[in-house]
């Protein structure tokens, strides 16, 4: 239940709409590159196996 | 043993790969208990009302804004004089970090400040510097990115960190040497009679261990990935020679 915010309401709650969000897109970029740039450093690490 | 060892790339990483869960998971629970607080079991200020809900946010962002730069500093440094490459990578992946920090620290600094000050933005000391802060920010990852060597980008970068560092400094500092504009002195304080009262502080305490257990887990992560992209690159140029 959200708390009464009075007449501020519409600010407070658009700071933890958008403040959440970007915690949270920052997190996700963060997970996708790291397992992007991780599956990328196999397949190159697999490529310099095969040409030895 | 010696902090040094950590200074190779594998060791590093198979030293924090296994804290990185317990440091993301513990923001979110950390991060979560302390905006839950803040947000539903703190009452509104006698003067700010509701809006004083926002400091659960805007406070931690913007110590973060400048500790990250803080934190980059120290890293550019030990960069500049042993030449660690894991500490430069360190710098160059918290950069971004440090730069949604800053937006997070405006854009809730903004939102506050109409209703309370009458306006969205002032040219005041602390403002001023936070957004040139943040100019310093774009520069720096704007810099590791125009170019391609990597020490002399390590080395441009190292500079331009240690310069703005004035900036980070000003941004915590300058309603002290100024003492003036909008903006109010250092809502958190060891001293007991200038800080928040103990209902709003309990609950801030809470949130920025959470941004900083973030902040820890997402360098830690976004290092790996920069020391992971330098093994590409020297692989990739071994294949081509």
């Amino acid at each position: 239940m959200i708390p009464d915010l009075g007449k501020y309401a519409i600010e407070v709650l658009t700071v933890y709409a958008v403040s959440i969000a970007m915690l949270v897109g920052v997190v996700a970029i963060t997970l996708h590159r790291s397992r992007k740039v991780k599956a990328r450093l196999a397949a190159v690490e697999a490529m310099q196996g095969g040409a030895k | 043993m010696s902090i040094w060892e950590y200074a190779n790339p594998k060791k590093f990483i198979t030293t924090t790969t296994p804290l990185v869960p317990w440091l993301l998971w513990g923001a979110i629970a950390v991060l979560g208990v302390g905006l839950t607080w803040g947000f539903f079991f703190t009452p509104d200020d006698a003067r700010q009302g509701s809006t004083v809900k926002i400091f659960y946010l805007h406070v931690p962002s913007a110590m973060m804004a400048i500790n990250v730069w803080a934190m980059m500093l120290m890293a550019s440094v030990i960069w500049l004089v042993r030449r660690h490459h894991v500490s430069a990578l360190a710098a160059k992946a918290a950069a971004p970090i440090g730069v949604v920090m800053t937006i997070m620290a405006l854009f809730t600094g903004a939102i506050w400040g109409q209703p309370i000050w009458g306006t969205w933005w002032a040219w005041d000391p602390r403002l001023t510097s936070f957004l040139i802060l943040f100019l310093f920010y774009l520069g720096y990852i704007a810099l590791w990115a125009a170019i391609e060597d990597p020490d002399t980008a390590a080395d441009l970068t190292s500079v331009l960190c240690i310069v703005g560092s004035v900036f980070a400094i000003l941004s915590r500092y300058a309603v002290n040497f100024w003492n003036q504009g909008l903006h109010q002195p250092a809502s958190l304080s060891l001293d007991k009679e200038e800080n928040v009262a103990d209902v709003f502080w309990y609950p801030a305490l809470v949130c920025i261990a959470g941004f900083v257990l973030l902040f820890l887990a997402l360098v830690l992560i976004r290092t790996a990935t920069e020391i992971r992209l330098r093994r590409i690159r020297a692989l990739e140029m071994r294949m081509r020679s």
